[in-house]
């Protein structure tokens, strides 16, 4: 039986939780027998035995879950075998870097939804992975439910890549993808996504590309190529005009959110990206090109971000650690 | 090094040969042929033009040839430009004066060939995409980094095109 932690309750982790009580059957007819054994937020938790639909409902009737035992001693002292990580993403690594750290030291798997402790910590804790003989999964990280990292690391072991080019940010694609299509300025598409919930109050985040840098570091360092966040050049879409969409048209160009990694520079800026491309993908879509030295280039695209597809993700994480015949 | 041809030749079987053979002769790797047949002088011979590539210490030989057999040459010139590109600028390009931005980027192994520029309102920043064309990739290369400096002084925002082949 494969005994599941789940720390971070939020959007993320309540929605891994449902998927794994709806499909339980599937689950297990792959993977064998789970068990949740503990969950945690930020400040209250449950485990032992309980049923998965009541803490669901606890903390969607209460915001909050029974128990006042923290994420840290879960984490430190309780018996699992995987540490489902789904707490939010902060630039220093935050908690959710403790968790991990503490966890592959135990000689635990982990499954993340967290960008933070990757970008501040990629190689250290892929090392301390090795070293104790486990797992890190981190697909959730980048592109959503795209199967980005495993396409790289696994499907594309065989071949060199030599560089990826992307769009990362849903968020940001939104925008440009409207400002194209209506020619409306910045500020009221903006707006239009934030009442969407495409957007957030504060979309500072997303728009000065600093998500799309975060999830690009941790793409590149995935390729090979060793970077930090301080390496990436970043230019957000702030700037751009519904003039620029109408004059980029005439010359069959549109604008998106580019985030490129190759070995001489590792950037995100808008750039011109041609209209007949694949790049030039609309809505809250993400795509991902990896160019290779035998495969020549590979194309992904799907939704890079939502509860369920970043849970989707996870779960593909958990069976990709567990599933028979690997 | 890759010239263009352009010859004058009467409208008849047998002709344009004249002008092939001594080409291959020299070593020529004819690139591209155009028949311009719209564009027939007033003593209706038609305009062709020819890409090759030929080795630079030949082609004064190769005219001279063509010449004594009596072919009327209207132009050879070296292909300057190989490369192109086309970038986005977003900013107050014609208050950051546009002039300096084009002779800046002239006065390097470039040129500007084309430049579209779209002003909604006075005071707002202005759009333009600039072409620039050089004699190969590398040149071309360093001058999109030069006018990326320039812009960044001017704080004018510039869109590269996203490779082709990203690598």
């Amino acid at each position: 039986m494969i005994k599941i932690a789940l720390v971070g309750f939020g959007t993320v982790g309540q929605s891994f939780l449902e998927i794994l009580i709806n499909k339980r059957g599937l689950v297990e007819e792959l993977v064998g027998k789970v068990k949740v054994v503990a969950i945690a937020d930020s400040k209250s938790s449950i485990s032992g035995d309980f049923k998965l639909n009541y803490a669901l409902d606890y903390k969607r009737g209460k915001g909050k879950l029974p128990e006042k035992r923290s994420a840290s001693e879960i984490v430190e002292n309780d018996d699992f075998d995987v540490l489902v990580e789904a707490t939010h993403t902060k630039l220093d690594g935050g908690d959710g870097l403790r968790y991990i750290k503490t966890a592959l030291k135990r000689g635990r798997h982990v499954v993340t939804s967290n960008k933070g402790p990757l970008v501040v910590a990629f190689h250290e804790l892929i090392k301390l992975a090795e070293k104790n003989d486990v797992r890190l999964m981190y697909e959730a990280t980048v592109g959503g439910a795209m199967p980005v990292i495993r396409i790289a690391r696994k499907y594309l072991a065989s071949c060199k890549i030599l560089g990826a080019i992307g769009i990362l940010n849903g968020t940001c694609n939104y925008i440009l993808s409207r400002m194209e299509d209506e020619r409306m300025p910045y500020t009221q598409v903006l707006k239009e996504a934030q009442e969407l919930g495409i957007a957030e109050p504060d979309p500072s985040f997303d728009v000065d590309g600093i998500d799309a840098a975060i999830k690009l570091v941790i793409l590149s360092n995935t390729i090979g190529i060793k970077t930090r966040f301080e390496d990436v050049e970043i230019e957000g879409i702030t700037r751009i005009s519904p003039e620029a969409f109408e004059v980029a048209s005439q010359k069959g160009y549109t604008i998106r959110l580019i985030a490129e990694s190759k070995k001489e520079c590792i950037r995100v800026a808008p750039r011109l990206v041609p209209l007949s491309h694949p790049m030039a993908i609309k809505g809250t879509m993400n795509a991902v090109m990896f160019k290779t030295d035998t495969a020549g280039e590979i194309f992904l695209a799907g939704r890079g971000a939502g509860g369920y597809e970043t849970a989707t993700a996870m779960l593909s994480d958990l069976m990709e650690i567990y599933a028979r015949g690997n | 090094m890759l010239i263009t041809l352009i010859v004058e030749l009467e409208d008849k079987p047998g002709q344009l040969v004249r002008v092939l053979e001594p080409i291959s002769k020299f070593g020529g790797n004819i690139v591209g042929i155009v028949h311009q047949r719209g564009k027939k002088t007033p003593l209706k011979r038609v305009p062709v033009e020819i890409s090759l590539k030929i080795d630079k210490r030949k082609i004064e030989r190769l005219l001279k040839k063509l010449k004594e057999d009596g072919i009327i040459i209207r132009s050879c010139d070296e292909e300057k430009f190989l490369a192109t590109t086309s970038l986005l600028l977003i900013g107050h390009i014609i208050h950051t004066d546009l002039s300096d931005t084009i002779r800046k980027v002239d006065s390097s192994d470039a040129e500007c060939v084309e430049l579209h520029v779209s002003m909604p309102r006075a005071k707002e920043p202005s759009t333009a995409m600039l072409t620039i064309s050089a004699r190969n990739s590398e040149e071309l290369q360093e001058t999109v980094k030069k006018l990326k400096e320039i812009c960044r002084e001017k704080e004018i925002l510039v869109l590269e095109p996203i490779n082709e082949d990203i690598v």
